[in-house]
């Protein structure tokens, strides 16, 4: 039995783009030849801005978009699920064991449903419980792990706090009681206040009913708490992987050191020394050859602006990977 | 120096189905020309709707109580009714900055021709006059190509420039106040980094006063000289940014300081503030944060001490019943 939970190996996403019906196709890449392998109980990290091409990837891992090459494979207990060559029965199975928390508590709940029906929902559609009497069991047994007060089941969701409606929206995520959950962008959304608290829960829950998480978020500092390995995506690639702690504390890429730069400091006398990055992230339709990060670095090295070396990742330290790119290109 | 903008005793309510909702209370804050204040607050403090108030925007149930005064440039734009007076303030005096830079143009007219109407309807020059003022102010926030861009849609701009393009179109008419409602929140941390320096440069260059609303307390210590923490429609702390952020009185502002992920400690435990904000309709008497306070007097949890700022420092102010507690 591997200690691995997810493995993705060498996928790639492409969307097709057509702007209008008579212009050629295009390709937009969107994932680019991605391989990580998420450890059982781990809290994963995805970091990057906006078209990195992280939310994509989280889909890919669920099946919810199409993988264009590469393959992902969940290692279950008795049976490994290959994402690519799936059965639709299979995939039933496997959505039971994977579940994904939106970004925006206030449009992922229907506002005329009631909060039990919410939490219920998948219980009945993956016919998971029999009877009412046991989906009432269920619901009120995971409303509490997340707590939810049970009075609070049979109100609709526009009685909530944007925090109450996160927990609404993670207990119906662990229903089906899955082993894997991608929580996209889940706390973006929330008051500081209220962010540290959904945090909280989530770490306490991975323990109670032994998740593991797939954590997408674009803030560093966050990730940087919760997460125990983190990956770095620039545009479709992930250009640093590390353990968390190891990345903060010594970032090897200049992408991820723009990016821990940025973080504003609450200490008005630090004032920021954030290494600022021209321009903004290139089209996903026609990246750049080579290193991707090429047009945007404050310190490309020779052979890299001639865009000769290839994007690829390497161990510099144990468990510590850089984009080839910044480490041989000085 | 002198003060731009003074507000005095500012209450706001709304009138809803659900009866009178207080959004704002007993508000008094002032900028002074050349300084940024921030005001910092989860959602639902308020920050947004004193915002609109300076800029008489709020909605047509709003009621603002009798001795409230909003004073900009001697005269307090409460009174103001005739369309002729409001147009001085918004856009002219005035202008704001939004959270969500695609919302807040147009979608159907061209970048370049809503920064040419609002000129023209402040300013007596001519159009092409105009159309040179707005093309110099988008190379001024650092946007390339602007002869094109002036002729694009919001659609065809990527967020950050979107934003800029807000920027250019907000300081073009010279305005004496500026109110900047989450300019940053939308933006990806490298284009805030961006953002942020452009307006602090430019507050620089033009001496303007700049109101900066936003959650994030990081930005906030990056460009703000002042700072007012607020809950639940009132003002709980106010002082020096310096101060504030050094020597937090409140267990509000204090407990906001605490519930940062602090990137140089990862070992830190994560300490949000316990309970939820309560709704309007449900607001507390007395003290409004003795809900949700860690550890309250026995009379400020009985909410027996009203609101009131009092000083404890110079220039730092406290809300009575924090500055016991706290």
């Amino acid at each position: 039995m591997s200690d691995n939970l997810i493995s993705v190996n060498n996928v790639c996403v492409n969307f097709d783009y057509q702007e209008n019906f008579i212009s050629k196709k295009q390709k937009i890449h969107a994932v680019q030849n991605i391989n990580i392998k998420i450890k059982k109980g781990s809290f994963f990290g995805l970091v990057g801005e906006s078209g990195s091409g992280k939310t994509t990837l989280g889909r890919a891992i669920l099946g919810a978009n199409k993988i264009s090459s590469g393959n992902v494979i969940f290692h279950d207990d008795d049976k490994d699920y290959d994402l690519t060559t799936i059965s639709k029965d299979e995939l039933k199975e496997y959505r039971k064991k994977a579940q994904l928390i939106f970004q925006d508590p206030y449009a992922a709940l229907s506002p005329r449903m009631t909060v039990r029906d919410i939490i219920a929902e998948p219980l009945e559609v993956m016919k998971i419980t029999k009877n009412k009497q046991e989906t009432d069991e269920r619901v009120r047994e995971i409303a509490s792990k997340c707590r939810l007060n049970l009075e609070h089941l049979r109100r609709f969701p526009h009685a909530f706090s944007g925090g109450q409606r996160q927990r609404i929206s993670i207990a119906r995520a662990l229903v089906s009681s899955p082993k894997f959950i991608v929580a996209d962008e889940s706390v973006a959304a929330l008051d500081v206040s209220i962010q540290a608290d959904i945090l909280n829960l989530l770490k306490n829950l991975r323990k109670e009913l032994n998740l593991t998480y797939l954590f997408i978020s674009h803030d560093l500092s966050v990730v940087a708490h919760v997460c125990d390995v983190v990956a770095v995506m620039y545009l479709g690639h992930i250009v640093e992987l590390a353990p968390s702690k190891e990345l903060f504390n010594n970032p090897k890429h200049s992408y991820t050191k723009a990016l821990l730069s940025s973080i504003p400091s609450i200490d008005p006398e630090k004032q920021s020394k954030a290494i600022e990055l021209t321009g903004e992230i290139p089209s996903a339709m026609n990246p750049p050859s080579g290193c991707v990060f090429k047009t945007r670095c404050p310190n490309p090295g020779h052979d890299c602006k001639g865009g000769d070396i290839e994007m690829g990742l390497i161990e510099v330290s144990p468990g510590h990977w850089v984009d080839q790119c910044c480490v041989i290109s000085k | 120096m002198e003060e731009l903008l003074k507000i005095n005793n500012l209450d706001v309510k709304f009138d809803t189905d659900e009866g009178r909702i207080t959004a704002v209370e007993n508000i008094s804050l002032s900028v002074k020309q050349g300084e940024v204040l921030g005001i910092v607050g989860e959602s639902g403090s308020g920050k947004s709707v004193t915002a609109k108030a300076i800029m008489q925007l709020n909605p047509g149930n709003t009621i603002y109580n009798d001795d409230a005064e909003i004073i900009i440039d001697g005269e307090n734009v409460i009174k103001f009714t005739s369309k002729e007076d409001l147009m001085k303030i918004r856009g002219g005096k005035v202008s704001m900055i939004f959270q969500e830079p695609m919302a807040s143009f147009a979608p159907a007219i061209k970048i370049g021709d809503q920064m040419v109407e609002q000129l023209l309807l402040h300013k007596n020059i001519k159009k092409d006059e105009a159309k040179t003022i707005s093309l110099d102010m988008l190379t001024r926030v650092g946007i390339t190509d602007t002869e094109k861009r002036f002729n694009q849609y919001a659609f065809e701009l990527s967020g950050g420039m979107r934003q800029r393009a807000m920027i250019a179109m907000a300081l073009s008419t010279m305005p004496k106040l500026l109110l900047a409602d989450e300019p940053t929140t939308a933006l990806d941390v490298t284009i805030q980094a961006q953002v942020l320096k452009l307006m602090k440069d430019i507050i620089k260059e033009y001496k303007m006063g700049v109101i900066f609303i936003t959650h994030d307390l990081g930005v906030i210590a990056q460009t703000a000289d002042q700072i007012a923490v607020m809950y639940l429609g009132c003002v709980v702390e106010k002082g020096p940014v310096n101060e504030i952020l050094k020597n937090p009185k409140h267990p509000y502002t204090k407990g906001l300081i605490a519930a940062l992920p602090d990137v140089n400690n990862l070992e830190a435990p994560l300490k949000p503030i316990p309970g939820n904000i309560p709704s309007p309709l449900e607001r507390p008497t007395g003290c409004v944060f003795r809900t949700r306070c860690p550890h309250p007097t026995k009379e400020g949890k009985e909410g027996k001490i009203d609101m009131k700022l009092v000083e404890v420092e110079p220039g730092h102010w406290v809300d009575q019943c924090g500055a016991k507690c706290g």
